[in-house]
């Protein structure tokens, strides 16, 4: 099945850092499923996952460079887009 | 007007464009290695960066990281931590940890930055100088952070002196040198394709997941700190294969055989990781059989199903893994039961609640093969008979384990290949190595086997005690079982609780 | 099939043969179905020991842990060497035998299986 093989993953740590990412996400990824493991939150979606950087503003108050998130990044799947507005990973196939 | 420039812009100029033509030396005098193993790259611009890290970023969340993991360490420290594991088994798991796979990470270090300096491409060069500073900084976290333990618990104390010379370090010792006196495209191959794209969570949770159930926050922390990197490091795994594959047709025989080779390498290697889930964790995580399911025969195979349009297809011999995940552990235990007396941590008997897990976790070899002599050994311990293997073991060229694994479809005969090179034989413990060593002899007819050497008298001497203390592990201290161990002990003494009936000391070997 | 090395024809140097070990053999044994003996073993001996010492001393002390010890008669017990059927002459030597470097001995005692017959 076409979506099997498109989906794509982000891999967070589950502390206050990574906190607005993951409320972020939820936000502009309605499809993705967010699941909890010991001290990791796992976001799996097919085809697409976005953060958006003003939407984690919003959240945090203060300006958010989206390259932030290397500091809470646990593991990924896909191919990653990034750009000044958004980081993100990607699967087409 | 001007403008700010955007990431990828930003990207561009202080990367790329930074790169040159040579207009006085020839390329090939410049990357010298670029050539001899047969990869054909036609087109250095079209590797696509897996990350836009710009140094300045870099340095920013790297010591971001590492302001972070330093503070919990000092609070770690200052608040005994250590006392906060289940128990004082677990940390043989961290002396594991720290003798066989910290320095991994250095050898990763010293291969990224070697393989950053013979690839052409600014992109490559990028991300494998940035993957250099990373690795040593894994290191010297570990380093850092074991370094508690140490205060307190036995085996740590010459972890670099033990790793190139202790009978089970050549093992990962091997599979690292192996991969650095290769060229530069079958390294990046083995390490960042094959082991931290393929196999990288079953080395990371195993070990990560272990410490946050046996209450060993630094090691989780340390296990965070550097899984943040990784994420580079898988995608430039991904990479780095996908551009391969896309230069050139005739490349993809060649990764193939890499793909083939560091797969059973790295499987091979493993058992140890394996090993530690299943029986050196007192709280266990999952067993190997479960995480080689779903890491490895789930996620692997829809990987390997993305990797056939390139017409690369699932490494060879993956099929015995699958067979292999009932056993290697309990083999691998049994190995180490064997020969504790010239190792530098303790291991010990499964309890009855412990057998019964792994009966539950292995209903289809556990009971039949293994309980039987787990059982046997455990009587003999408690009637102050505990066994240790008086001979030293064979060991297979490539791999460089013990022999004990079986032959695929009987798990009571031992697997046995063999290769004859250049008027001498050489042996193996299944397919997948022998194929390996078959491919390049020269190569592997001058592996430093740890049990050859002690016979050829280049291991301090004749007897075991004098091997031991050319290891520097200390005798009566760092070795035998954990029944009988100062860490025990200690451990009971920091904890309040009665020592039991079966401590009365054992029979050296 | 040859390694790819930045030197034409390279060659490694072997660290195994024979010459490096003093006069000693290194050769192989293993007990068959008997897995508490986690692998096979590795000997160094002088080519021209009997091959009775290995009878009776050399595998009495690697293997006598073992229950089943007790049920090994030498005249029941079956050999292969490098896989061949083997019948051992124990006043021979192990060179006379036909064991040479790196040789693998395997021996199997009829009705000994390991530990409840596991094997083990």
């Amino acid at each position: 099945m076409a979506d099997a093989k498109n989906m794509v993953y982000l891999a967070l740590q589950n502390n206050e850092d990574a906190r607005p990412i993951i409320e972020a996400i939820e936000e502009d990824n309605p499809h993705a499923e967010i699941n909890h493991f010991p001290a990791m939150v796992k976001i799996d979606a097919v085809g697409k996952l976005i953060v958006r950087r003003k939407t984690v503003e919003e959240k945090i108050g203060r300006e958010w460079d989206p390259q932030e998130i290397h500091i809470s990044l646990v593991s990924l799947s896909g191919n990653v887009i990034e750009d000044d507005d958004e980081f993100g990973v990607e699967r087409d196939n | 007007m001007s403008r700010k420039l955007n990431l990828r812009e930003r990207y561009q100029r202080m990367t790329r464009d930074l790169a040159w033509e040579p207009s006085y030396q020839s390329k090939s005098d410049i990357y010298p290695q670029m050539e001899f193993e047969g990869i054909k790259i036609e087109d250095w611009d079209k590797w696509e960066d897996p990350f836009r890290l710009t140094m300045d970023s870099y340095w920013k969340y790297q010591a971001e990281k590492e302001r972070k993991l330093y503070s919990i360490i000092d609070a770690f420290a200052q608040n005994n931590g250590h006392m906060n594991v289940t128990d004082a088994r677990y940390v043989n798991a961290l002396k594991l940890f720290l003798t066989g796979v910290s320095p991994l990470e250095y050898a990763a270090h010293r291969g990224f930055a070697m393989v950053g300096r013979q690839f052409p491409g600014a992109g490559a060069q990028v991300a494998c100088q940035m993957q250099s500073i990373d690795e040593l900084r894994h290191v010297q976290t570990q380093i850092h952070t074991i370094s508690h333990y140490n205060k307190y618990f036995n085996g740590f104390h010459d972890f670099r002196h033990m790793h190139d010379r202790v009978w089970y370090l050549s093992v990962p010792k091997s599979f690292f040198d192996d991969a650095m006196s290769a060229g530069p495209f079958e390294f990046i191959t083995a390490i960042s394709f094959s082991f931290e794209y393929v196999l990288t969570n079953l080395l990371f949770m195993p070990f990560m997941s272990g410490a946050a159930f046996n209450g060993d926050m630094a090691t989780v922390t340390f296990g965070f700190s550097a899984q943040s990197d990784e994420s580079r490091h898988m995608t430039l795994g991904l990479e780095v294969i996908k551009f391969m594959a896309e230069q050139h047709p005739d490349n993809i025989p060649i990764i193939q055989k890499w793909i083939d080779k560091w797969f059973w390498r790295g499987y091979r290697l493993l058992t140890l990781v394996g090993m530690m889930m299943d029986y050196m964790l007192p709280k266990k995580v999952m067993s190997w059989r479960e995480a080689w399911e779903i890491y490895f025969e789930q996620n692997g195979g829809a990987l390997f199903e993305d990797m056939a349009r390139y017409g690369l297809r699932m490494p060879k011999y993956w099929e015995q893994t699958i067979e292999g995940k009932d056993h290697i552990t309990h083999q691998a235990w049994g190995i180490f039961y064997n020969y504790t007396h010239a190792a530098a941590f303790h291991t010990w008997m499964p309890d009855n609640e412990e057998m019964d897990w792994l009966s539950a976790k292995y209903p289809d070899s556990f009971d039949q093969y293994y309980r039987p002599r787990f059982e046997h050994w455990r009587e003999q311990a408690e009637a102050g008979n505990r066994f240790y293997n008086p001979t030293l073991p064979m060991l297979c060229q490539t791999c460089q384990i013990p022999m004990g694994f079986t032959e695929p479809g009987d798990p009571t005969t031992i697997g046995f290949r063999a290769s004859d090179f250049e008027g001498n034989r050489y042996h193996f413990c299944s397919d997948g190595c022998k194929d390996i060593f078959d491919n390049e002899p020269q190569k592997f007819c001058q592996a430093w086997m740890p049990v050859h050497q002690i016979y050829q008298g280049n291991c301090g001497g004749a007897t075991v005690p004098d091997v031991l203390d050319w290891y520097h592990l200390n005798f009566g201290v760092d070795n035998f079982d954990y029944a009988q161990s100062p860490d025990r002990q200690h451990w009971q003494q920091w904890k309040g609780e009665a020592a039991e009936e079966s401590d009365a000391p054992d029979e050296a070997a | 099939m040859a390694v790819k090395a930045i030197t034409p024809d390279y060659k490694g140097e072997a660290l195994d043969g024979v010459d490096n070990f003093h006069g000693n053999i290194m050769f192989h044994v293993n007990w068959e179905k008997h897995l508490m003996f986690c692998a096979p073993l590795a000997f160094a001996m002088p080519p021209d020991a009997p091959f009775s010492t290995l009878l009776e001393e050399t595998l009495p002390t690697a293997y006598g842990y073992h229950p089943d010890w007790k049920k090994v008669d030498w005249s029941k017990v079956e050999w292969t060497l490098d896989h061949e059927p083997f019948d051992p002459k124990p006043d021979a030597s192990l060179e006379e035998n036909g064991i040479v470097h790196r040789s693998l001995l395997r021996f199997t005692v009829p009705g000994a299986e390991g530990i409840a017959d596991s094997g083990s």
